[in-house]
């Protein structure tokens, strides 16, 4: 198993400890608390994701081999939403996470109930993900 | 407005629960919860009438207007005409010559720039405020590109009024045409259409109303308002969508040229020139929305039926109501407090994102528009990414205002 595999399956038993939609909400907004803040200058439109209703940043950064994003919104569940893409994707391999599927969120039974435009953003956020990661595994198999 | 007293219960008085229950998708369930639907200016529920009336239409006169000898083709013909005519009294226009169905207000006012606004030239100037909605905005900036003109922005002040002492100022010998929302979407203000009217006119300058967030909550007559240019969309008056009305005065739509080509525009049609239909066939090409428009005529017999006296005290006692139980959440700041206002309620709770309040709603089964309502100039102005919206209809219930009252307390209480 993969580590995104089994990181992600720890989240999908995680959210099935929420039997009530609301105590999942309150989840994901408490995950979005706990997520470190961005540097000020990524604040920018530079680093905006568009598609997102509500505005997301993302920083990316890197670890040696692995991938090391930070990410902030200026509405709290988007934010829950991006610390457990980040949860996920953090910490891995960058040629992992330029190849996963994520498809994760769909058995955490989130994304179905996002709205359309919501569910766009979080489209965007995982797609500009995977684009910076792909970049980063190429420029590591170069230099090494 | 803020009375609590109960409605009197006389025999000319709609009753609520029969009214609700002539509206199928009020029944909806969501999440759990029968639906409190409170984004009606986004688009109202239709009534079963409505709905009865497109599929009669479908299912027994479907036929292309204006074209036909048979039978089928001439009801429908009649029908679609008819629609013409209830249009014209809805509207108070005096002649249903005026009345040009389209998509919706947003194709009309395109229409009006498009066709309208060819003459315009470098220099000349269009007038608009800071609180219309991006339809009444853009259509004018292409225009603008087109042709050099110029738009001049009447600003709006803090309580989401129209300022209305700089309109004067800006109204000129250049001005060639004032645009103007009627009843704000983001905000609910009711603009005083009638002084700008006569001010405009005092200096020969011909007006646009935007009146699709006006004609779902109160009768318009375009004749005593002298309006030129009057717009609406079906959908937001109880009607279907894609339909809607250009009302414009004969002597400007006799003098406009036509804007879109096809089927049922022209008289003639030859490779060496193409003569044109007489108004309105001048401006409809093509086969129209004929069960929209005979649907939106239903919509329309269906308002005037129910009354429009009742419509605005039940309106303007829900808001009342929303505007005294929301104001007592902690945090929570109305936008837009103009003191003639529309039956819509702008605001924000504390600190949070519109997004997440409308998200937390929504898992309660109660129906609001978040974001910028496609007025991006004004929220700006405000600087705030946008606001909660709660647009109340006639069909709305003071127990569904408790629950969202509730419901924000709730959302307020997570997202601290």
């Amino acid at each position: 198993m993969s580590v995104l595999t089994e990181r992600a399956q720890n989240l999908i038993e995680e959210f099935e400890l929420f039997d009530d939609w609301m105590d999942r909400y309150q989840h994901v907004i408490d995950l979005g608390k706990e997520l470190a803040p961005i540097d000020e200058s990524f604040r920018s439109s530079d680093y905006r994701i568009h598609g997102c209703q509500s505005q997301v940043w993302l920083q990316p950064g890197q670890e040696g081999a692995n991938v090391q994003f930070r990410a902030d919104s200026d509405a709290q569940i988007t934010k829950g939403l991006i610390a457990i893409l980040l949860r996920v994707v953090n910490d891995a391999p960058a040629h992992e996470v330029a190849g996963a599927d994520l498809a994760f969120l769909d058995q955490l039974e989130l994304k179905e109930h996002l709205s359309p435009t919501r569910k766009n953003g979080l489209d965007a956020m995982i797609k500009q993900i995977r684009l910076y990661a792909g970049a980063m595994a190429a420029r590591s198999s170069q230099s090494s | 407005m803020n009375s609590i007293a109960a409605m009197p219960n006389t025999a000319n008085t709609p009753d609520l629960d029969a009214v609700r229950a002539a509206f199928p998708a009020l029944q909806t369930e969501v999440h759990g919860h029968q639906v409190a639907y409170f984004d009606n200016a986004a688009t109202a529920q239709k009534p079963q009438v409505v709905l009865d009336r497109i599929d009669q239409y479908y299912r027994q006169e479907n036929a292309n207007v204006h074209r036909g000898v048979h039978t089928m083709s001439q009801l429908a013909t009649d029908a679609y005409e008819g629609a013409r005519e209830r249009m014209a009294s809805f509207l108070g226009a005096s002649d249903s010559r005026e009345i040009i169905f389209t998509r919706g207000t947003t194709e009309a006012i395109n229409l009006v720039a498009s066709s309208f606004g060819r003459s315009f030239g470098p220099g000349d100037e269009i007038i608009v405020s800071a609180m219309e909605h991006h339809s009444n905005i853009v259509p004018w900036q292409l225009l603008c590109e087109r042709t050099g003109a110029r738009l001049q922005v009447v600003p709006v002040t803090e309580d989401g009024e129209l300022d209305i002492e700089e309109f004067p100022i800006l109204l000129n010998a250049r001005t060639r045409l004032v645009a103007l929302v009627h009843v704000s979407n983001s905000l609910g203000t009711i603009n005083p259409v009638r002084r700008i009217i006569t001010d405009a006119h005092g200096l020969g300058v011909p007006v646009l109303l935007d009146g699709a967030q006006a004609t779902p909550h109160a009768p318009v007559n375009v004749q005593e308002l002298d309006v030129d240019f009057y717009c609406l969309s079906s959908h937001k008056m109880f009607g279907p969508t894609g339909v809607g009305v250009l009302y414009g005065k004969a002597e400007h739509l006799e003098a406009m040229p036509p804007w879109q080509g096809g089927g049922d525009m022209i008289e003639e049609v030859s490779f060496t020139g193409t003569t044109f239909n007489e108004i309105p066939h001048k401006f409809e090409a093509g086969t129209p929305n004929i069960a929209g428009v005979i649907g939106m005529a239903a919509a329309a017999d269906y308002l005037e039926t129910l009354g429009w006296s009742w419509i605005k005290q039940q309106e303007q006692d829900l808001l009342g109501y929303a505007t005294t139980q929301l104001s007592g959440i902690e945090g929570l700041r109305i936008i837009g407090t103009a003191p003639k206002k529309a039956a819509v309620l702008s605001f924000l709770v504390g600190a949070t994102h519109p997004y997440d309040v409308g998200s937390v709603l929504d898992r309660l089964g109660i129906a609001v528009r978040t974001g910028h309502h496609c007025t991006q100039p004004l929220m700006k102005q405000y600087g705030i990414p946008g606001t909660v919206r709660a647009s109340f209809a006639f069909y709305n219930t003071r127990p569904e205002i408790d629950r969202l009252a509730e419901g924000l307390r709730r959302a307020a209480q997570m997202l601290a």
